[in-house]
């Protein structure tokens, strides 16, 4: 039993993070804000090429790195503390892992070597539902249809909340079978962005470190080597798919907690009143204490849940608790850092309230975070429907 | 990362369960799960005998070194006993303060002749120990301690003078670990000693302290010329703030998912209650049950973390481990707000008069002393603030 990093993983989270905290500068996020895409496709290029990050967790066969979800999960922290602007959250924690779970031989050969290499992926599924009572993010949140004509299928309806979906080159589409429900008749296909009958959409959004896209399909005809998984049944490794980036997710808001702490501890430290420094209050120092227990607890759960994830994508013994690692992580840190943003902002005071300074990009993200994937209520019901509703006396 | 247990090790798990399966019954099927934190005034007896029955069979002080009596058993090992001991329903240990806080002390920072004269009783399961730190005007402000220790030469004694308080279990303890001030002149942490006391003396007088709960488990304790034998001091005089707090540096917090597994064992019964009377309908309920399940699970992921981890070479806590109490306390007192209000209307109804309370009814209330006693969450937020953040201290008045 031995929880905690090795000393080849902290290399990659210590790589990560120096190389972050030098790009990701509070200009390269506003002038990333301001782009086309919502990234600086020339970094986006270096971390490819250069550090092959996306290539991390692809297998070796398909040309990628072949290390775990656990390194992943150590890179993506850095991503979330340092607000990196990219595809990177889309295209490998959606993207290729759909590919992973769900993906044929061939599809896996031909599209994870160029997701490796640099193009983007995001993956569709939801519809404006997603938004509905509270939240509604798995399988019976699809509307869009699929139907089989010949050997091909004919794609149409809606999709909304498509993280980097206007700027992706491939796009992973979650349809149903029509008048199916629920988790019935759900299909998962890979195509090209450019396929004839896609429509894109950027929606302008309140947290502009990470771009939406709403998608519109008409008549998109699609040809049967695009189908993944068995026509109709693919709402479980739907699921899967759902819950590996929700680990991804927290972990991205587990680093954004800990970024919270951290400026506000450095700004307290610095600012004087009283004829001293604010940290030295208790006031002050309670508040802190409070964040640095989110980050630290939220941290165990990230790592619990990044070692369950790992077992799932190679079928471990704990593969299984994927869902329940996934919500308790979700639940955790959504709340964790919103709270630790919201506390950040007042720790500054009249400057947190500023354009100029970064807190409110991170207060803005925790909001988006916390939102995307379901909130903290929306897993813990999720979790609620495991422990009381079941009939099984364990 | 690895986060299952090798091989020798789920074996020695399988010894443990074993162990407990055919000790824990007969006489002593009564008294498990009892005798836990706010149930500790239960069974005593019963519990005494059963520290004997476990000291026989190898299983007290399963963490010290064997050349004290100890097992020797690793960090995972005691983990994993820790674990089965709680998930059979072992009672609640009357020796564990001996165990946990006495003995590694003893170890640490004693004298030879000291190690032999006070480890094996506490092996043995027959001495059982109290702390004596608190004062009435020494809680948060623990250094502030005024009891007074003076040596009197023609008697080679140490002579006790003063009150302590909180003292968990003085009521059915042998001996008593007690800082005291051995230079009348000092303030603060200089010119305090570390006194091992026996408690069955003219001179010390334990008073029992009615609880919230209606229950004594603490006590104050009042030493009026208590003796102590020159040899009874653990490390020189003035360096008691060192011995008393040596250890929390160094405490990894092994036997906290023994406590995490009887959390558990609470948190089934509270689930078990709200399917049974419908308050698992309940949407805010079910949140609240959601949640608590989900910090629990991540208590016991945060402990992991702690045991694997390493500590600073200044023996300075991680930071994961500087949490912890303030985590655990917080979750355990809103577990017993849970329970209250799982009950519903009914909760508000005793078992029988004047004031016998459930085990669920009991908890609420005790849990309210989690988060004061071994530092408030206040003290704790401090120590956070400064030795984990390097945030200033207050000015001192």
């Amino acid at each position: 039993m031995e929880f905690r990093f090795t000393d080849e993983q902290l290399m990659i989270r210590d790589t990560a993070q120096q190389f972050l905290a030098e790009v990701s500068t509070s200009e390269a996020i506003r002038a990333a804000m301001a782009s086309e895409h919502g990234y600086d496709a020339q970094l986006w290029q270096q971390i490819c090429q250069d550090l092959v990050w996306p290539a991390l967790h692809i297998p070796e066969q398909y040309e990628g790195m072949g290390l775990g979800y656990v390194e992943l999960v150590a890179m993506v922290e850095q991503m979330g503390r340092y607000l990196l602007c990219s595809p990177f959250f889309a295209t490998v924690c959606l993207g290729v892992n759909s590919l992973l779970v769900a993906g044929t031989d061939a599809q896996k050969a031909r599209w994870l070597p160029q997701l490796a290499a640099g193009k983007t992926a995001t993956l569709a599924w939801c519809d404006g539902r997603a938004a509905a009572r509270g939240g509604c993010w798995d399988a019976s949140s699809i509307s869009a249809t699929a139907t089989a004509e010949g050997d091909d299928f004919i794609l149409e309806g809606e999709y909304r909340y498509v993280v980097d979906g206007a700027s992706a080159d491939v796009l992973i589409l979650a349809a149903r079978l029509a008048g199916s429900t629920g988790s019935q008749g759900v299909s998962l296909f890979v195509v090209p962005a450019d396929t004839v009958g896609i429509t894109r959409e950027l929606l302008p959004a309140l947290d502009q470190t990470r771009r939406q896209a709403a998608l519109r399909l008409d008549k998109v005809r699609v040809s049967a080597d695009a189908l993944m998984a068995q026509p109709g049944q693919a709402a479980t490794a739907l699921q899967t798919i759902l819950d590996l980036a929700t680990v991804a997710l927290a972990a991205e808001q587990m680093g954004g907690a800990q970024q919270c702490l951290d400026m506000a501890v450095a700004y307290t430290k610095e600012r004087s009143q009283f004829g001293r420094s604010i940290a030295s209050f208790q006031a002050i120092k309670h508040k802190a204490a409070d964040m640095m227990l989110r980050a630290e607890v939220a941290r165990s759960g990230v790592y619990y849940a990044a070692c369950v994830a790992q077992e799932a994508l190679e079928g471990g013994p704990l593969a299984t608790e994927l869902a329940e690692a996934a919500s308790i992580a979700k639940s955790y840190c959504s709340d964790a850092y919103f709270k630790n943003a919201g506390e950040c902002l007042q720790m500054h005071g009249g400057v947190g309230f500023t354009w100029e300074y970064d807190v409110h990009l991170h207060s803005k993200r925790a909001k988006a975070s916390e939102h995307f994937l379901g909130t903290g209520a929306y897993h813990r019901e999720r979790l609620a429907q495991h422990l009381l509703d079941q009939e099984a006396a364990e | 990362m690895k986060l299952s247990f090798s091989p020798a090790d789920e074996q020695f798990r399988q010894e443990v369960a074993q162990w407990l399966n055919e000790n824990l019954r007969g006489e002593f099927e009564k008294i498990r799960f009892r005798g836990g934190p706010g149930d500790e005034h239960m069974f005593q007896h019963e519990r005494e005998q059963w520290e004997k029955v476990l000291a026989a069979g190898g299983w007290t002080c399963v963490g010290w070194p064997k050349e004290y009596g100890g097992r020797g058993c690793s960090i995972e090992q005691q983990v994993i006993f820790f674990e089965e001991y709680a998930r059979a329903g072992g009672p609640g240990r009357v020796g564990h303060i001996g165990e946990g806080l006495a003995g590694p002390t003893i170890i640490a920072f004693g004298t030879e002749a000291q190690k032999q004269k006070y480890l094996p009783g506490i092996v043995a399961g027959t001495d059982l120990w109290c702390q004596g730190y608190s004062e009435p005007g020494a809680g948060s402000d623990l250094a502030n301690v005024k009891t007074k220790a003076r040596f009197d030469s023609e008697k080679n004694k140490w002579i006790i003078n003063g009150q302590k308080v909180w003292t968990s279990l003085a009521h059915e303890a042998h001996y008593c670990f007690v800082i005291a001030r051995t230079d009348p002149a000092s303030s603060g942490h200089k010119g305090l000693g570390f006194f091992l006391v026996k408690m069955d003396q003219p001179g010390v007088t334990v008073r029992p302290i009615q609880q919230i709960t209606g229950t004594s488990e603490f006590n104050e304790v009042f030493f009026d010329d208590a003796e102590c034998d020159a040899n009874d001091i653990v490390g020189a005089p003035g360096e008691g703030w060192k011995v008393a707090m040596g250890l929390l540096g160094f405490e990894r917090g092994v036997s906290t998912l023994g406590q995490q597994m009887q959390f558990q064992n609470e948190l089934d019964d509270v689930i078990a209650l709200a399917r049974r009377n419908g308050a698992a309908t309940d949407p805010v309920i079910r949140q609240r049950i959601a949640k608590a399940h989900t910090e629990l699970k991540i208590m016991r992921y945060n402990s992991l973390r702690m045991l694997s981890g390493q500590s600073g070479s200044d023996g300075s806590l991680q930071k994961e481990a500087l949490i912890y109490k303030l985590y655990w306390a917080t979750w355990h007192r809103e577990l017993g707000e849970l329970a209250i209000d799982v009950l519903g209307a009914e909760g508000q109804i005793l078992e029988a008069a004047p004031y016998q309370l459930s085990r669920l009814q009991s908890m609420y209330l005790f849990v309210r002393s989690d988060t004061i006693y071994g530092g408030t969450n206040q003290i704790q937020r401090n120590i956070i603030a400064e030795r984990g953040l390097g945030m200033p201290k207050e000015p001192r008045g």
